[in-house]
Parts: C-alpha cells; structure tokens; sequence
C-alpha cells in the first residue's frame, strides 16, 4: 500500500509501471498456463496411448487368463468390483452426510459451541490421509467390528468370514472417507434456497421438518447429487484406503457377497505399474485400464463441477 | 439468506408435547450430525489401540530372548506364559497344554536359530532405537537405519521421517509458488469471462486420482525428468514430489483463490483510485489483505502432501536411505504403511510400529488442519468487520 501511494505521489511514472504491470501479468499468467498445460499434457497422454489398446474385447472381458496378457487380459471383473464399492458406498454415506448438513444449516445455531465441534470434525476428517483411513478400516471394521460379528454370527466356523479383508468394509471405509464431501455439497445447495420458501411454507401451517422434507430437501436435491457424485468420483479413483479393507490382487470370480473380496481399477493400475514382469510389453493394457479408470472418475468429476457452478450461481442470486 | 434469517429459522423448535413426533424428529437428525465428531473420535481410538504398546514401549522386537523350557510350563503363571508366547488373551485360553506345550518348542528352535549377535538381544521396537542412531554390526559408525525384514528388525524411523520431509518440501516448493501466481491472476487479472472456466479447468486437477498421477510419474515423468537433468536413480523424491505437487496445486491454488476474492472490491478500487496499477493494487493490497488465507492453503496443502500415498508409493523409488539428496531413491511414511502392512504379522511389533506412524500421521493432518480452519475462522472475522 505504500509503494502504491508514494508511486502515485511521486508523479507519472508510468513506464516503469507498465513494464512492472507487463512482467507482473505475464508471471502470473505463465504460472496459470502451465498448470492448465500439465493438465492437458497428463489427459492427452493418457487418452492418446489408451485409446489405442482400448477395446471392448478389453472392457468386457475377466481375467481367467493371465492378469498380464495384453491379448486375453480385460477389466471386467474390476469395472465390477469399483462401482459395487462405490455403489455400496453411496448407500451408507448419503443419508449421514445429507441429515447432518440438514441440521447444521436448518437446525443449528450458527455460533454454538455444538455446531463449531461438527464442523471441526467435519473439515478434520476431509483431512486425514486415506492410508490413514485404510489403518482404520483395518483397526476397526476387520479386526473390531468383523471379528466380533464372527464371534457371534459364526463362531463354529474356523476361517473369518466377516474378520477379514471384505466388499463391506471396504465401502464403509470410503463412505467415512467420504463423508465431508457429501456434507459440503449438500450444506451449499440447501444455503442456496431461496429463504421465502421456508417462510412462505411455514405460513401456510406447514411444521419445521414438514418445511424441510417436501420443501427444502427437493430444491436441493441437485445439489446432494452433486455432493453423490464428487463422494463417488473421490472414491472411484481411492486405493489407499481399500489396500488393506477389501481390495484383492486377484480373483478367479466375481464378488457374490458382501463379505467377499474384490478386484479394483485403481488398485489394478497400481499392480499393472510396479509388479509388471515385462513393463514394456503390459504398457498398452496399463494405458486402457488408467483410461476406463479416468473416464469413470473424471466423468463424475467434471458433472459434479458443472452442476455446483449452476447452485453457485444460483446461490449469488439468492443472497 | 443473511444471518438473522438463518438465525431466526435455526431458533424454530416445538415442544416436546405440541409435536412428538416431529421432536423425535430433530433429535435423531440432531444425534446423526454427531457421526463425524465421533468417527474422528473412533479412527484416533482404533489406531492409537493397536499402537499403543509401541507409545508405551512394552512391546519387545529382540531377535533372541531369555527361553523357557516346555518342561517349566507349570512353574510360570498363566500371564507370563501368554506374554511368552505373544497371544491374544482370547485365542490363549482356547489352548490346550499339548498345543502350548508344542508351541513353547518351537520357540525353542526359534530361539537356537537366533543368530549369535549383541544385536539380536535389543529391543529394537524401544524409542531410544527407533528415535537415535545405533552401531549396527558391520558398520563402522552409529547409523539410523530402517529394515524391519530382516533378521534383525531395525525399526529408527528417522529415515521416514526425512523422507517425507524432503518429497513434500520439494511438492511445496514447486506448487505453492506456481498456485500462489496462477489464483492471483485468475482472482485479479483475469477478465471475468477466462475466470468463469479457469477455475473449474485447474480445478479438475483434483478429479485426477492419485493413482492415476503415481502411475504418470512413474512412467512418463520419471523418464523426461532423468533424461532432462540427468540424475542416477530413475525414481527419486524429485520425481516423487514434482508428482506429489500436482496433487496439492488443486488445493492451495483453490483456498487461495477464495481468500484473494473474499477481500472486498473496495481494497483494490481504493489503490486504483490512488493511481497504482492494477498488478500493483493485487500485488500489494489485495495479497496481504489474504495473506492469512494464503498462509492457510499452504498448511492444508502440506498436510494433504504428508499424507498422500499412492503417487510417493509408485514415483519414490522406496528405498529408505537416510540424507538429504533429494535424488536419492526415497521412503516416505505413508508409502512404508502401504507397502509393508500387508506382509506384516497381525498384532506383531512391525504392524503395531506402522500403526504407530499411522498415528503420527493422524496427529499431524489433525494438527495442520486445526491451524487451517483456526486461521480460516479468524480470517472470515476480519473480512465480516469484527477486528
């Protein structure tokens, strides 16, 4: 501030200023444009070399074969595996994230001691790392929770079957993983209705939760799909924290039950990028399983992206 | 919907008699929006529960220890045989003498099989070992090493530690700079029609999963960047945290962003009208008018650089050489739990020492993001007009 002053005091000296003003934009954006450069370099690459190897012979197909055979190897079993985690996944999460979010900005009062906590705990959990998330899944679901449902449920049975790496706890552990996504998305859309409703529905001798079950959560139903579908995009692309929950290096069949293990697209790439006997020969079935992989991630993504931009938008307009 | 609004409308309660059901209602939603307070709560009892003989340090690695003859297995309580034998109390008292008793021989051959080494009759699971330097046989000098697969488990996590240190100065270094530049632009000079996709363009940084980033690293950018500087070994922490800063650039560059446009149109429009430039105005009004949240998205992109795993897994080299050469092939923490988890004994001193550094983890995203939202919460004060 005072160099802008004493600038402005001092008189014109504006072709300083002008180189200043030219170097200073041109940084800033060549910082901007090399980003945005990394971008398309990292998508271009990977659509580029995995649109050439991808075919639906390698979308349909299982791994009966071997897991490495850039002729017979497909994703099938693993396109499965993801989208029942992420399916699983969404079941749990959405009703916790979309009551709580419900209740800090319809029920809360903003400056209570209560509603600081949650939120705390919310922008907590958003950041703990996923392999964190995963040692949890691990402490608690398997070896707390599992093992005690199988001391109840089964306990003539020798081998596990809840007490184990499972399709279940790997689902919850992403859907706690996952939790502050739905929360943020949701608590944005339901700020973005316009308060008049509220009002106009309660004089009408509509009750509070009348108000906010046939009133609010519709209007910002686009908004909690929105929060649906970043929660999944997240965890589409997650493998830290089903490592040790669920995920499975390899299986002759399909998952049947929630206690089974699964195969996973991202935790694929992982195996196809390090245990790859010949990395050279494997890298076109890498390539199309990093794209099936960022299609169905990156999809999500840029929906979620495009919808929240509308209840922005929509937001400004109701402020 | 301006404050009082809201604050009239969150006031709306019914009686308990007037509505029953409506107040069982509101109570249940309000006991379901504690679920996140408690799983903070339980991730940090859970993993602290199987790491706590670590903290407390009555966990035991020593490769030979005093044996216990099968033929004493009366003389010694219950308790010590169970300790002995490191089961679970559970599974201890299902145990028939037969079995104890074939168990306790072979831990007798264990035993014999022990190499014959001072080494072997450390604890190497204690935090003296885990924390300082120790003369290893065959080295020449006190060395702080980490090799839990070995017939020695050397357990000193001062290699993690500099490991992660160093992959996530370099991912600091690289992103926070180039983030910093890029939402100045797009919060100032930028005309808003470009800021309208710019945002949600580098935004889309963050769709890209890190599996997908460790998997560029690994085979694309690891090749450019050796062939471009020329270094020895392919996978490094460079490569590592020039990786690891793609993944964070989303973050600091997002927060930051916020922080430049919450300030209010009138800072700049008042340096303007003094006749600074436009550069100027967002370089020297409106930056440290946002400094808090600028300082604030370099604390959350840290954290989220200390705890990423996949892309330092793949893109690290994952040896766990102690130095600071970041072209050195590197072992973070995060990467050690991933790769070592899976192949160590359930309830051992291994599983209970990566659960240990799970903790630590923890305890540090929980510590960054406090500062985080402390900063965040004083800096929406300020930009409210409360001093």
């Amino acid at each position: 501030m005072n160099n802008a002053t004493r600038g402005a005091a001092s008189g014109f000296n504006t072709g300083r200023r002008n180189w200043g003003s030219f170097f200073f934009t041109g940084l800033t954006g060549a910082a901007t444009a090399l980003i945005l450069a990394i971008l398309v370099i990292i998508l271009g690459n990977i659509t580029w070399m995995g649109w050439e190897a991808l075919s639906w012979r390698f979308v349909l197909a299982g791994t009966e074969q071997d897991m490495f055979d850039v002729n017979k190897a497909g994703v099938m079993p693993m396109i499965v595996g993801t989208t029942a985690r992420v399916i699983l996944m969404t079941i749990f999460v959405i009703p916790v994230g979309v009551t709580t979010a419900v209740y800090l900005t319809e029920y809360a009062q903003p400056t209570s001691l209560t509603t600081r906590v949650i939120r705390g705990a919310v922008n907590n959990l958003a950041g703990v790392p996923s392999i964190v998330f995963g040692l949890f899944g691990l402490g608690f679901f398997i070896s707390f929770v599992g093992s005690h449902m199988d001391e109840l449920l089964h306990s003539s049975l020798e081998a596990p079957v809840w007490g184990k790496p499972a399709l279940l706890w790997a689902s919850m552990t992403l859907a706690v993983m996952t939790l502050p996504v739905v929360i943020v998305a949701t608590e944005e859309s339901l700020k973005a209705i316009a308060p008049g409703l509220r009002e106009a529905s309660l004089a009408l001798g509509a009750t509070k939760l009348q108000t906010i079950v046939k009133i609010v959560l519709p209007q910002a139903l686009p908004g909690i799909m929105t929060g649906g579908i970043l929660a999944v995009g997240r965890a589409a692309g997650e493998v830290a924290p089903i490592l040790f929950t669920g995920a499975a290096y390899y299986m002759a069949s399909l998952p049947h039950s929630l206690s089974d293990q699964f195969m996973d697209l991202g935790y694929h790439v992982f195996i196809l990028s390090t245990q790859s006997p010949n990395i050279d020969q494997t890298r076109p079935i890498l390539y199309a399983t990093v794209l099936v992989l960022l299609i169905l991630t990156f999809a999500l993504n840029v929906v979620a992206i495009l919808v929240r931009a509308k209840v922005r938008r929509r937001l400004r307009a109701a402020n | 919907m301006s404050a009082g609004d809201s604050d009239n409308w969150a006031g709306i309660h019914r009686g308990r008699r007037t509505a029953p059901g409506e107040w069982l209602a509101e109570k249940a939603i309000f006991l379901i929006s504690l679920s996140a307070i408690i799983l903070v709560f339980l991730i940090f009892a859970f993993i602290l529960r199987e790491s706590l003989p670590i903290f407390l340090g009555t966990m035991n690695s020593s490769a030979s220890r005093k044996v216990i003859q099968p033929s004493e297995m009366h003389t010694i309580s219950r308790e010590a045989l169970r300790a002995y034998l490191e089961m679970p109390a559970g599974e201890f008292a299902e145990m028939d003498d037969e079995t104890l008793k074939l168990m306790m021989e072979v831990k007798l051959e264990a035993a014999a099989e022990a190499p014959e080494d001072k080494d072997a009759k450390v604890n190497t699971a204690s935090w003296s070992l885990m924390l300082k330097p120790h003369q290893w046989t065959g080295y020449d000098k006190p060395e702080y090493i980490w090799q839990p697969v070995s017939e020695i488990h050397k357990y000193n996590l001062i290699p993690l530690l500099v490991g992660t240190l160093k992959t996530t100065l370099v991912a600091m270094l690289f992103a926070v700079p180039l983030s910093l530049l890029a939402a100045i632009y797009v919060s100032q000079l930028a005309s808003a029609r470009h800021r309208e996709w710019l945002k949600p363009a580098i935004e889309m940084l963050s769709g890209i999963p890190s599996v997908v980033l460790g998997f560029f690293a690994l085979i694309v950018m690891a090749t450019v960047l050796q062939k471009v500087f020329g270094y020895q070994s392919r996978l490094n922490a460079f490569v590592a945290g020039i990786a690891l800063g793609l993944a964070i650039i989303p973050v600091v560059f997002s927060i930051s962003e916020d922080a430049l446009t919450s300030v209010p149109p009138s800072y700049p429009q008042a340096a303007l009208a003094l006749g600074a430039s436009r550069w100027q105005a967002a370089w020297q009004v409106v930056l440290p008018a946002a400094m808090p949240g600028v300082f604030a998205a370099t604390v959350l992109g840290f954290g989220r650089a200390i705890g990423e795993t996949m892309i330092v897994l793949m893109a690290s080299g994952n040896a766990s050489i102690m130095g600071w050469d970041i072209l050195d092939s590197t072992r973070t923490i995060t990467a050690t739990i991933a790769a070592e988890l899976a192949e160590a004994v359930f309830g051992g001193h291994h599983y209970r020492i990566l659960f240990a550094l799970g903790t630590m983890l923890f305890a540090v995203s929980f510590l960054t993001n406090l500062a985080g939202d402390l900063i965040t919460h004083r800096l929406k004060k300020q930009l409210e007009g409360k001093p």
